[in-house]
């Protein structure tokens, strides 16, 4: 079986041949890992302008830090069962695990100083498939890629002085994105209201649902709030809102519609920051009803990373690009506070309304 | 008991395909983690779904490694080498169990729902808890680093046999019989 011994020189390139091979392949990975190579944007840098933006508060989301658990149930109308085939949108009852909360980074944020408000949900179906998404308040992004929105988180670091994005900065960064536009008239319009129960949320991507027959229909969510809105009125308390919404629990559910509303064919399904014409038609899916809330600390919602990508069959995401760069973001915040552990609930005395 | 020049082809297929496989799914891996590019979303749903086949591939590899004849490593490899040749081939196969085992428990304990190929739901490995996600999911990180890193000491140590000993044990993965 032994071959005759190969020259020196031809042993010493045939070790080189194998060096190259391996190193080659290092490499090749080092590159793909990002730890090499051109700066990329990734989920890590994400998340960091996040942390630079509101702080590291360890165990805590890297955005929409402080909130409140709260569980209901969805009862679906069956209004959208003909363009999807995701059990949530069968008629009947599927429980609902949720959260609300604020879009600050930092959990000591007092509730009214952050201008925008979240409910996420996530619904479980009956064969384990589950339906989680995250909603805020502006019907709309002020950017729509995930180039734009990163210099955007950039633009809104607060400054030192005031603990307040630089107005000067943020309004040269709408001048540079005239896409904001459709934003800036929400922004100049809303009108804060007194309760998290009185807000609308908006899914602000389009999703794609997908029919027994495979047809697929573009749609955006959001729930309006059932009951009348009142304008807020600051009480000094920094949990305002979640002190509201558990004495309110306490008198009456909160619910919203889930209203779809259905793209047509030309309208922008994979830019968040272009609105839909008024005129689309809107279905009411069903209605969200909470009925329970706890503080998050040690609270069913605490552990749960409510990535919008997280779909049943039947609904998908369609190609908004901030969208599909959400997921990655949310799993590195997820990995960087699990990894911190849960926060001690003695050492945050201001978080959390009492259940 | 006579055994084999070259392994059966069960063996062979299985191994070229899980060696492909298994490279795609560390460069995937550490790639998606990063990454927020619209492809991110298919590539995590494909490396889950990918992973489980391969745990279901590694499982009938075993199996077949342990009843299959197999070829000696030549008599005359020093005893060392021969040691760290048994020892990184027994550390391969830990890790393609463990790898996607953790992967799956790790979906298990973050409480999200696997589904493959988008058609068929699993069940959970794990309970929910927080704790046990973080800690699998480092595991998920560093066990892959430890696979790539075998895998390339596996590869040198195959293209040392194959260009530098010649002395057929590459060839034995190859399938090339060698005339007696
Ligand atoms: C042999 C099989 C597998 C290999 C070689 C592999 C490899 C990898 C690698 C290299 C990473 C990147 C780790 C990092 O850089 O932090 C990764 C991440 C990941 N893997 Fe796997 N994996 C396998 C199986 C699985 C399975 C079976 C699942 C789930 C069912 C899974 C789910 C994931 C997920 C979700 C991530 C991303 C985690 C995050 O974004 O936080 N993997 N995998």
């Amino acid at each position: 079986m032994k071959h005759s011994p190969l020259p020196a020189s031809s042993q010493l390139l045939r070790f080189g041949v194998i060096g190259v091979v391996v190193t080659g392949l290092a490499a090749g990975f080092a590159w793909t890992a990002g730890w090499v190579g051109p700066q990329r944007l990734s989920a890590q840098a994400f998340v960091d302008r996040f942390e630079e933006n509101g702080g590291v508060h360890p165990g805590y989301r890297r955005a929409h830090a402080k909130g409140l658990c709260v569980s209901g149930w969805f009862e679906s109308s069956g209004a959208a069962a003909g363009l999807s085939t995701a059990e949530v949108f069968q008629p009947g009852r599927l429980p609902v695990l949720a959260r609300l909360s604020i879009g600050s980074g930092s959990p000591h944020t007092p509730d009214i100083a952050s201008p925008v408000r979240s409910l996420a949900l996530l619904i479980e179906q009956s064969n384990g498939e589950q339906w989680r998404t995250a909603m805020n308040t502006p019907p709309v992004l002020p950017v729509g890629t995930p180039e734009a929105f990163f210099e955007q988180v950039g633009a809104m670091r607060p400054d030192p002085a005031t603990g307040k994005p630089d107005p000067a900065t943020m309004q040269a960064f709408f001048a540079k994105h005239p896409e904001s536009a459709s934003f800036l008239r929400w922004a100049a319009s809303n009108q804060p209201s007194s309760s998290f129960a009185t807000t609308r949320y908006h899914g602000i991507h389009a999703f794609n649902l997908i029919a027994a027959d495979g047809s697929i229909q573009p749609v955006r969510w959001a729930l309006q709030p059932l009951a009348e809105a009142e304008p807020l009125q600051p009480d000094g308390d920094p949990n305002q809102l979640q002190q509201e919404f558990s004495a309110r629990l306490a008198q009456q559910p909160a619910r919203w519609q889930l209203l779809l509303t259905l793209a047509e064919p030309d309208d922008p399904v994979a830019d968040s920051s272009q609105a839909w014409p008024a005129e689309r038609a809107q279905l009411e899916a069903g209605v969200v009803v909470i009925e329970r809330a706890e503080a998050q600390l040690g609270g069913a919602c605490q552990d749960v990373n409510f990535d919008p990508l997280v779909l049943p069959s039947g609904i998908q995401a369609s190609a908004d690009p901030i969208l599909r760069a959400r997921s990655s973001a949310y799993a590195e915040s997820f990995r960087r506070r699990t990894r911190e552990g849960a926060p001690q609930a003695a050492a945050q005395p201001e978080q959390g309304a009492k259940p | 008991m006579s055994r084999p020049q070259i392994f059966p082809w069960p063996l062979r297929l299985l191994h070229w395909l899980m060696a492909v496989a298994l490279l795609g799914m560390l460069f995937v891996g550490v790639g998606m983690v990063a990454s927020v590019e619209g492809s991110q979303p298919t590539l995590v749903a494909w490396h889950k779904s990918l992973g489980v086949v391969l745990l279901a591939l590694v499982c009938l590899r075993l199996v077949l490694r342990l009843l299959l004849p197999t070829p000696p490593l030549p008599a005359d490899m020093p005893g060392v080498q021969k040691l760290a040749a048994h020892a990184s081939h027994w550390l391969l196969y830990a890790l393609m169990f463990a790898q996607p085992l953790v992967g799956w428990a790790m979906q298990s304990a973050a409480g999200y729902p696997l589904v493959l190929f988008g058609q068929w739901p699993l069940p959970a490995l794990l309970a929910e808890n927080a704790g046990h996600y973080s800690l699998l999911r480092e595991a998920h990180a560093w066990l892959a680093y430890t696979l790539f890193a075998t895998i390339l000491l596996h590869l040198a140590a195959g293209l040392y046999h194959g260009l530098i000993r010649r002395d057929g044990v590459l060839e034995a993965m190859l399938g090339k019989q060698r005339p007696l």
